[in-house]
């Protein structure tokens, strides 16, 4: 008998089987990719938005501006132009814009509010600097003192950078899981695995059908998030990410080994998803998946590092955007590794054929 | 009773023994306290259709599953075409379809994919798939899934991924339970031929009719023993019930009626007058020869009287 030809069959059918069950592919697939628009689309740009300036009127100080002071100012600035000093000034009082600008003589007057005194402070300070700056360049004398910056970066990682590994491992760990439980869970109650038991294909064989589609599953998660990540929210990756390959690998064998679990304990199809998002849910908070545990309190990240979820994240964080080198993976998959056999067996010891 | 542990041994006409297809010698299998199968013994012959008849909770599921090697038995043999079926032997498995109590489908695969899968699994080319959905009357189905077919087009799908791999034995588990009337009839007719060519066809089903229209033999089972095994007609014959010949209204007084010849007793009905006799032939003769044949119905004992007289009459849940 041609185990390969068994094997081909069963993936198919549980391919087939997953992609049209519509709330399997929105529950893996599209689900933490909501998560991933929300935090990388909607948190990741918190950095200073452009202040809204109306200009009245001429205003040679900003007409006459060289190409680069103009590039640094539209920088800040979002400028609009505008006749009527007292509309602008409206718009300003109803926060349609943060400042009005007018020329009287030469004097630059700026009208705006307290309302967000970030932006009135950035408001004033920009115009002050300007002003100066083209007093300096009026007197013809060489700037005495530079300012130079330059930029550190910070330990902490921008939003979408910290935020992609750790989705992206709940959102392997839930598919494996639910796949594997639903799989086990339903296949028991129609009695579709005792009808595999009587067809000539080895218990291997159905094992690794359904780990290739689930490993499938978590590996096309994986390129679509990076795939997103890097083109929509300017995630960048680390030289070494492609060490998150096998780490993901093995990190799905832990949780369909955490499925199989919920599976053998459960007697329903139901039960046993539940089951399985029990486990997972608090565990991908707990681990770190949607904020950073920096501030959490020690006991907290103390229980986190005996979650797998957890050191799936560490890995991949590493890997993809600390940019350790390809051995910082190595601990996390030998962790994984041995949660998935302990699991894996007791799983194999509670199972029972009968759900009664 | 055929023997202490209700056992059978087959027979030919000729008097010697038949190559069997399954040979079952003292098996048994409990649940804790309870007793599923309790020290049977039965042989059923190659090309044989045999039913095994059964209240719920009998023990039929569990000897099939037995038999079929899925469970390991607490005692006793099983040997399947010459082989033991404990541990799986995975070389048996391809000379034995089984269609399941459950219908134990791929979720979401259409009754085309389906077939195709269990071809697959069975290394059998998928246009035999498409000959057997034709076979069962499924190919203007072909393309719905599973979870839209009706019970009886679920139960004729799961048959048909039953016997893709053309196997030398069939077990089937109920297969018409919860059909309505139409679909069992239907399903009768694809039953009675699935063993025209040699194929030989184990069934358990709690419907006395449909016994005694497949099979050949069929096993009375109850409390996990094999109470008898016979043919149909043997079984009926072996009870020694009474025929019951009614005589529409009019046609005989109570008194005439117990006085006629081989007639043990009679009774006013709404139909008539009900003679209960051992003699039908003698008593009909006698009507005859008055001229009372007029509206004349003859019941005799059917499987369903010997079920009932072998596994009594008290309700069960």
């Amino acid at each position: 008998m041609s185990g390969l030809a068994a094997f081909r069959a069963l993936s198919l059918a549980i391919v087939r089987g997953f992609l049209r069950d519509r709330a399997s592919v929105f529950f893996s697939l599209v689900f933490p990719l909501m998560f991933l628009v929300l935090f990388g689309g909607l948190l990741g740009s918190q950095g200073q938005s452009e202040v809204d300036l109306v200009q009245v009127g001429e205003v040679a100080l900003l007409d006459e501006m060289d190409p680069d002071t103009r590039a640094a100012f539209d920088d800040t600035f979002a400028v609009e132009r505008s006749d009527d000093l007292a509309e602008a000034v409206a718009e300003v009082r109803r926060g349609d814009a943060d400042v009005a600008v007018e020329m009287r003589g030469d004097t630059l007057v700026a009208h705006y509010t307290e309302t967000d005194q970030v932006k009135a402070a950035v408001t004033q300070g920009a115009l002050r600097a300007f002003v100066d700056g083209t007093n300096v360049a009026q007197s013809g004398e060489p700037p005495r003192f530079v300012l130079e910056t330059e930029r550190v970066e910070d330990e902490s990682l921008e939003t979408i950078q910290f935020v992609t590994p750790g989705l992206l491992g709940w959102a392997v760990a839930m598919s494996a899981a639910f796949g594997a439980a639903a799989t086990l869970q339903g296949w028991r109650q129609t009695k579709l695995l005792r009808r595999l038991q009587l067809a000539p294909v080895s218990t291997r064989t159905v094992v690794a059908a359904r780990v290739a589609v689930t490993l499938g599953i978590a590996l096309v998660q994986m390129a679509i998030f990076l795939g997103l990540g890097t083109a929509a929210f300017g995630l960048t990756l680390a030289g070494s990410w492609w060490m998150a390959v096998p780490l993901v690998v093995v990190g799905t064998l832990c949780f369909m080994a955490i499925g199989l679990l919920a599976g053998a304990l459960a007697r329903t199809t139901e039960g046993a998803v539940n089951a399985a998002n029990i486990v997972v849910l608090p565990m991908a908070f707990l681990s770190g998946s949607f904020f950073d545990l920096d501030g959490a309190p020690a006991w907290l990240r103390a229980v986190s590092q005996v979650l797998p979820l957890k050191h799936l994240n560490e890995g991949m964080l590493d890997v993809m955007v600390r940019g350790e080198g390809p051995s910082a993976v190595l601990v996390p998959m030998a962790v994984l590794a041995a949660f998935a056999v302990v699991v894996t067996l007791a799983a194999a010891r509670i199972f029972r054929w009968e759900t009664t | 009773m055929a023997d202490r542990r209700s056992g059978v041994r087959l027979v030919d006409r000729r008097g010697g023994r038949v190559s069997a297809a399954i040979e079952v010698v003292d098996l048994a299998l409990s649940y804790g306290e309870v007793r599923a199968v309790d020290g049977v013994s039965l042989e059923v012959a190659e090309g044989e259709f045999v039913g095994v008849l059964g209240p719920n909770g009998a023990g039929k599921t569990s000897l099939l599953e037995l038999v079929e090697g899925l469970r390991r038995p607490d005692a006793g043999t099983v040997r399947v075409l010459g082989q033991p079926v404990w541990p799986r032997d995975p070389r048996l498995l391809p000379r034995i379809g089984v269609q399941l109590q459950a219908s134990s489908f791929f979720e979401r695969l259409t009754t085309r994919e389906q077939i195709h899968t269990f071809a697959s699994l069975y290394g059998v080319a998928p246009a035999r798939g498409d000959e057997w959905l034709e076979r069962v009357g499924l190919v203007d189905k072909a393309d719905t899934r599973v979870e839209g077919l009706s019970g009886g087009q679920a139960q004729r799908l799961s048959i048909a991924c039953a016997l893709v791999h053309d196997p030398e034995l069939v077990f089937l588990d109920e297969p018409t339970a919860a059909l309505d009337p139409q679909a069992r009839r239907n399903l009768w007719d694809l039953l009675a031929g699935i063993n025209d060519s040699g194929r030989t066809v184990v069934l358990t089903t709690h419907y006395m009719d449909e016994a005694e229209v497949l099979c050949d033999r069929v096993a009375v089972m109850d409390a996990g023993r094999v109470l008898r095994m016979d043919t149909p007609a043997a079984l009926v014959r072996g009870l020694d019930a009474p025929a019951r010949i009614t005589v529409a209204p009019g046609q005989l007084r109570l008194d005439e009626a117990r006085a006629l010849p081989a007639v043990e007793d009679a009774v006013e009905s709404l139909d008539g007058v009900v003679l209960v006799t051992r003699d039908p032939a003698r008593v009909v003769a006698r009507l005859a020869e008055d001229d009372r044949l007029d509206g004349v119905r003859v019941q005799t004992a059917t499987l369903e009287d010997v079920f009932l007289d072998l596994t009594g009459r008290e309700y069960r849940a």
